[in-house]
């Protein structure tokens, strides 16, 4: 048994523990990492698709046509819609909340809103947290939304299995000048829109770049045409994402993919972890403090500094600075 | 370094206020929501804008989703003595703690006296100053303890 009695709630399905425990985890905090660990085995077993693309082309219409879609199936889902922080000031307006039909407290579905916190690549490790929270609340699908158009969502490959990258038909020629990160890590585009003009031609267009393209698996992306608006393409959209799901847990260029994104999270993880420590051994450490000032002053290097301070860390030895009896930098 | 508004929900880290912006009702517009919202957001919250023509119902599951510390509901129609107390009263019913609400709106200073009756926080009329609203939103964000 758990000890956190929130944990215990949220796998009981507790909404409101679910919502606690995502404001924890998305703050990093210890209750949050433990509960993380003690959850664990409960998670993994949710189909986690990322919805992506440009400002305004219909994801969150179309994430609600696949909810209730989905619901009518009988599968319970969540969403995660994550929006930038204003660089400046920390907030953010978050106004993604998918709308639905569905009757109120429709306890199959969760929606949560995510502002990214500051962090680079518009999606944190607190998606990937929130993620596995929805899992081990019992969630069977759960969506993560992101806005962008290039580089910046590329880290929706961190979270999810299968990428849909959501675009419209009067983009046309403009498709070529799309930043080429959309195209990377698309597995499925879908045309939403198509009940505008051009959808057609869209998708051919989008059937020749994706075979020429450079391939990170042997996947070819899917490339779907639908209408938010009309909800039409929705359950070819799904049987596509399907198909990919089925496609990741077989195929091994797909299983290398799983490697590098959980040494990639390794990674993170422990960077964050060095972070903090690093920040506080700078900030409350009497040695630390001595060796910055010691730097400033011109005295020890920043580079044999830096060393003395990963020796702190680390526990290892570190090379011994050079000693320099010049004069301060500040001389100049 | 984002400015972090200080708060009591977490464990002791500090998170931005979170505030729920809803408009109930069938009234048309909701420009006073979006400046309030957006000024809530350059004061550092996270705003998450419901938009218009939500239910009291839908209101609070998502606040009660999105763990929110305010919710404002902004009100033309009229309608406030109705949909203001039945949010208020779902909170109730549902056992929701730690969620404050706020209104805006043409509220008349007789409802207002039975709003604030109810638990309503603070109500701002159309001549309330951006600052005063942020101001009050940060003092009822930061009343409660989770
Ligand atoms: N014509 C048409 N408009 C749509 C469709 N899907 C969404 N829209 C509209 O496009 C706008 C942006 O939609 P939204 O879902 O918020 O886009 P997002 O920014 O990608 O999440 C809204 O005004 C929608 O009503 C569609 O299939 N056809
Ligand atoms: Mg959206």
């Amino acid at each position: 048994m758990p000890p956190d009695p929130l944990v215990r709630r949220l796998l009981k399905g507790d909404r409101v523990a679910l919502a606690k425990l995502i404001t924890e985890v998305e703050s990093g905090s210890p209750q949050g990492t433990e509960a993380l660990r003690s959850i664990y085995p409960h998670t993994g077993k949710a189909t986690v698709v990322g919805f992506t693309g440009p400002l305004g082309v219909g994801k969150s219409s179309l994430i609600s046509r696949m909810v209730g879609h989905l619901r009518k199936k009988g599968l319970k889902v969540g969403v995660i819609a994550v929006d930038p922080s204003s660089p400046f000031t920390g907030g953010a307006v978050l106004g993604d909340r998918i709308r639905l039909n569905l009757p109120p407290g429709d306890k199959g579905l969760f929606v949560r809103s995510m502002a990214t916190r500051g962090q680079s690549g518009g999606l944190s490790q607190g998606t990937r947290d929130t993620v596995r929270l929805m899992e081990a609340f019992g969630m069977d699908v759960v969506i993560v939304e992101t806005v962008g158009s290039g580089q910046s969502d590329v880290n929706v490959r961190d979270v999810a299995t299968t990428r849909v990258v959501v675009l419209v038909p009067h983009l046309g020629d403009d498709i070529q000048s799309l930043k080429a990160g959309l195209f990377e890590i698309a597995d499925i585009f879908a045309v939403n829109k198509s009940d505008l003009p051009g959808a057609p031609e869209a998708v051919r267009h989008l059937r020749e770049m994706a075979g020429i393209l450079m391939a990170r698996t042997s996947w070819r992306a899917d490339v779907v045409e639908c209408s938010a608006l009309n909800a039409t393409g929705i359950e070819d959209l799904w049987k596509s994402i399907e198909r990919h799901e089925e496609f990741a847990r077989k195929d091994s260029s797909a299983r290398e993919e799983l490697a590098e994104r959980t040494a990639k999270e390794l990674r993170e993880l422990v960077q964050h972890k060095m972070d903090e420590r690093v920040r506080l051994l700078l900030s409350e450490d009497e040695g630390m403090q001595k060796l910055i000032q010691e730097v400033s002053e011109g005295r020890i290097d920043p580079y044999s500094g830096s060393e003395l301070l990963l020796g702190r860390i680390t526990g290892l030895p570190s090379k011994s600075p050079p000693k320099r009896k010049t004069t301060p930098r500040s001389a100049r | 370094m984002p400015n972090r508004s200080k708060n009591t929900k977490g464990s002791g880290k500090s998170r931005p206020i979170r505030v729920i912006i809803a408009k109930p009702g069938l009234d048309g517009h909701d420009r006073g929501a979006k400046v309030v919202a957006r000024a809530l957001r350059d004061a550092g919250m996270e705003v998450i804008y419901l938009g218009l023509r939500q239910t009291p119902e839908s209101i609070v599951d998502a606040a009660i989703e999105e763990d929110a510390d305010v919710i404002g509901l902004s009100l033309l129609s009229g309608a406030h003595m109705t949909l203001v107390p039945r949010v208020v009263k779902i909170l109730k019913d549902r056992k929701v703690r730690g969620i404050s609400v706020f209104a805006g709106g043409i509220i008349p200073d007789e409802d207002a006296r039975r709003l604030r009756s109810m638990g309503i926080k603070a109500i701002f009329g159309p001549g309330a100053t951006l600052e005063s609203i942020i101001h009050q939103v940060r003092q009822t964000a930061g009343r409660h303890a989770a």
